[in-house]
């Protein structure tokens, strides 16, 4: 028993003397880093997130997640090329980023840029894992991705905690940039309040007022504020819900919710089922005859929806992101198609876009901010500042980090006006964003702290 | 408060559903049975079924043919399976079989993927099954209408050989008892292979069957995987009407409940699982000590 204690006291002794030393030097360790290293911009800053470990070295690490497997892999896919794009852009110092954000040149304040990437499968816990390491092994210096809502709510979570900035990829949740916000997390795209509010009056002036409308809904967070947005921004026209077939994402077979429409007496099938879900959803419905009996519309568009549908998007109004068309009336839409049709073989589509653009304005916030120091970058974002995009000027909003931007009322061409082969829609109307979004607080956006 | 005309569309759409259900889980139940062995990469047959028709159908035009290259080739890979990789995990622990026919599955999906991409491809039906039939209470699909029958034929078929050959009543003495079977000196090794090569060609023939009613993606198996265990979960492992009954049963209870309340169709589906589970461990028409 004595001699017990008395190795008990030795080693603790030990133990003690040697967190003395590795205390101290780790306190000489850090001033010193702190000192030589730190950037001008933040001097006297304590440490927050991955900064300044993470901006030190000659190029800086992004984190992507996107969904390469499951329902949105085609989407995924996508996005993930817009981000390949940028990422080149930025480091060869691309004339089209120098139109977006003036102050750059090569890479992001002088460092090139290096993506890593992973699967997300859409789903929020694989995409917050990935994340998480690469803001712990690689001190990635922000964080993007997307396509699923119920991900960019947990990635918003995460950039939160960790203090890292997320630049949220494709998401068409009211809640991401409304109850589920956060300062760490901007966003680019249409969502589901802007979308709705601009197809509406498109809507009701082709199809009349007083209509009897089918929802098709996915079963989480982009799903049901889609609906929600759709049913508040048509009541005023008198269209009434007369059924909603809520299915899980990735359901195999949409058969017994399209008898219940079938059998709802719709006029309006509004469809916001999103990738391989809409496809299928869609072609099920041809054929048991739903598309016959009412007209389809699709909220949130699709990409790739027109082309895998084969035809059933002819005459179908959609509200969408980008359209590449738009190049007729953008310069700077015309010189990213070239790029991206060059580099991929095909014309981009929306996901691609907002990948790219919202790199783009990223890098431009840290021009501006002259630092990675993230609260520098977020209030850079939050001045407001009109700035360029592939559709014209747009701003982020100071209280919820929203781009104010326009969406893209879309219409299927018919087979035989089609001019190539990608010539799958007519611009309808681009709506100018600030008519379109909600009060800052509409949708319970907190953003919480910068530190 | 009951749309009639709603119920009975969805009780006959639960049919159809129920039947394909069958089809896939009667390969999965007969290859436990036999075998012993959870076949994980079932899920990835019923999608090679489906790309293995489109090929064909692609080089054709024949759907009649893209059906019988589909389900030959998955029986070809359900084959090679065994005999290469499977047949030395016999005499492995359980959680060792799980995880190298999950692997097999993975590597088939990503396989796909590569070749095929991820954006859905489609095989039309026949021209003969296209449209919409009225039933008079209700318009159906005419090929989903024809699927119900194809499979019928194909469930009586299956039944036919394993309760009307020698093959069959080895499969199922093999089922009760392979180590009996192998002491009659049968050879069970040779029993496996065709065992394993006829449950994995049920898959892929309901896989090109199926994709029409559907459009191909690599990943098309995996939510039907998931499906496919309930139904042999309820209806018995390792028993065949086991797997006809399960999967009318899960057929029935997505459509019906997606009538009244469409976000809780899977809810309920999972709820009977369970609920068979604790009443009747062995399934519906299992046999005590099987499972």
């Amino acid at each position: 028993m004595a001699k017990r204690l008395f190795e008990q006291g030795m080693r603790s002794a030990v133990s003690r003397r040697a967190l003395l030393q590795g205390s101290a030097g780790l306190i000489g360790g850090t001033m010193l880093s702190g000192g030589l290293i730190r950037p001008a911009a933040a001097v006297g800053q304590d440490p927050i997130g991955t900064w300044p470990a993470g901006s030190q070295g000659d190029t800086v690490f992004i984190g992507v997640s996107v969904p390469r497997t499951g329902t949105y892999a085609v989407q995924g896919e996508d996005e993930l090329k817009g981000y390949q794009l940028a990422v080149e852009h930025i480091n060869e110092g691309n004339e089209l980023v120098t139109k977006v954000s003036p102050k750059s040149k090569k890479g992001v304040l002088g460092k090139q840029l290096k993506l890593g990437i992973a699967d997300s499968a859409a789903k929020p816990n694989e995409a917050v894992q990935a994340q998480q390491r690469f803001i712990s092994e690689n001190k990635a210096v922000m964080i993007t991705g997307g396509t699923s809502s119920a991900v960019a709510v947990a990635l918003n979570k995460l950039a939160q905690r960790e203090k890292v900035l997320f630049v949220c990829g494709i998401s068409g949740s009211n809640d991401t940039t409304g109850k589920d916000c956060v300062r760490y997390g901007v966003r680019q795209n249409f969502f589901g309040q802007t979308a709705a509010a601009a197809i509406a009056p498109v809507l009701v002036k082709e199809f009349g007022k007083n209509k009897k409308v089918a929802y098709m809904t996915p079963d989480y967070t982009y799903g049901h504020t889609v609906t929600k947005s759709m049913q508040d921004n048509t009541a005023a026209a008198g269209w009434t819900t007369v059924t909603n077939q809520v299915s899980p994402l990735g359901a195999p077979d949409f058969s017994s919710y399209l008898l219940n429409v079938v059998n709802s007496g719709a006029d309006i099938l509004v469809n916001v089922n999103w990738g391989h879900d809409a496809v299928l959803s869609i072609q099920q419905a041809k054929q048991f005859g739903v598309l016959d009996k009412m007209k389809l519309v699709v909220p949130y568009q699709v990409p790739f929806l027109a082309r895998e549908t084969g035809g059933l998007m002819q005459g179908v109004y959609a509200a969408t992101d980008y359209w590449w068309t738009l190049e007729d009336k953008f310069p700077l839409a015309k010189m990213f198609n070239t790029a991206f049709e060059k580099k991929y073989g095909y014309k981009p589509e929306w996901g691609a876009e907002n990948a790219y653009i919202s790199f783009l304005h990223w890098a431009r916030m840290v021009e501006e901010a002259g630092s990675f120091f993230p609260p520098d970058v977020i209030k850079a974002y939050e001045k407001e500042t009109t700035i360029p995009s592939l559709v014209g000027d747009v701003q982020y909003r100071k209280e919820d980090h929203q781009c104010i931007r326009p969406v893209i009322i879309v219409k299927g061409k018919q087979q035989k006006d089609m001019k190539g082969k990608e010539d799958y829609y007519d611009i309808v109307e681009v709506v100018p964003g600030k008519e379109l979004m909600q009060k800052p607080d509409a949708f319970g956006c907190k953003l919480g702290e910068y530190t | 408060m009951v749309n009639w005309a709603n119920f009975i569309s969805q009780v006959f759409n639960g049919l159809a559903l129920g039947a394909l259900l069958a089809l896939i889980s009667s390969g999965l139940t007969i290859i436990y049975g036999t075998l012993g062995v959870l076949n994980l990469a079932h899920g990835a047959m019923f999608m090679l079924g489906g790309y293995a028709g489109y090929v064909a159908f692609g080089y054709t035009g024949s759907f009649v043919l893209a059906v019988i290259a589909g389900s030959l080739f998955v029986a070809l890979v359900g084959i090679g399976m065994e005999r290469l990789i499977i047949r030395h995990f016999y005499d492995r622990p359980h959680e060792d079989q799980l995880l190298v026919t999950f692997g097999l599955g993975i590597v088939f999906v990503e396989f796909v993927r590569l070749a095929f991409g991820s954006q859905s491809q489609i095989v039309p039906p026949p021209p003969l099954l296209a449209g919409i039939t009225s039933l008079g209470f209700m318009f159906y699909p005419t090929y989903r209408l024809a699927v119900v029958g194809i499979i019928a034929v194909a469930l009586g078929a299956l039944f036919i050989v394993l309760y009307r050959t020698r093959i069959g009543m080895i499969v199922r003495a093999g089922i009760e008892d392979s180590t009996m079977v192998d002491a009659l000196g049968i050879n069970v090794y040779r029993v496996f292979m065709i065992v394993f090569g006829i449950g994995a060609m049920a898959a892929g023939f309901a896989g090109i069957v199926n994709a029409p009613v559907v459009s191909l993606t690599p990943g098309i198996g995996d939510d039907i995987l998931v499906q496919t265990f309930v139904v042999v979960v309820i209806g018995g492992v390792g028993s065949f009407p086991g797997a006809i009954l399960g999967g009318l049963i899960a057929g029935e209870i997505i459509s019906i409940t997606s009538m009244f309340n469409p976000g809780y169709a899977y809810v309920m589906l999972f709820a009977a699982m369970t609920l068979v589970l604790v009443l009747r461990p062995y399934g519906l028409l299992g046999t005590r000590g099987r499972e």
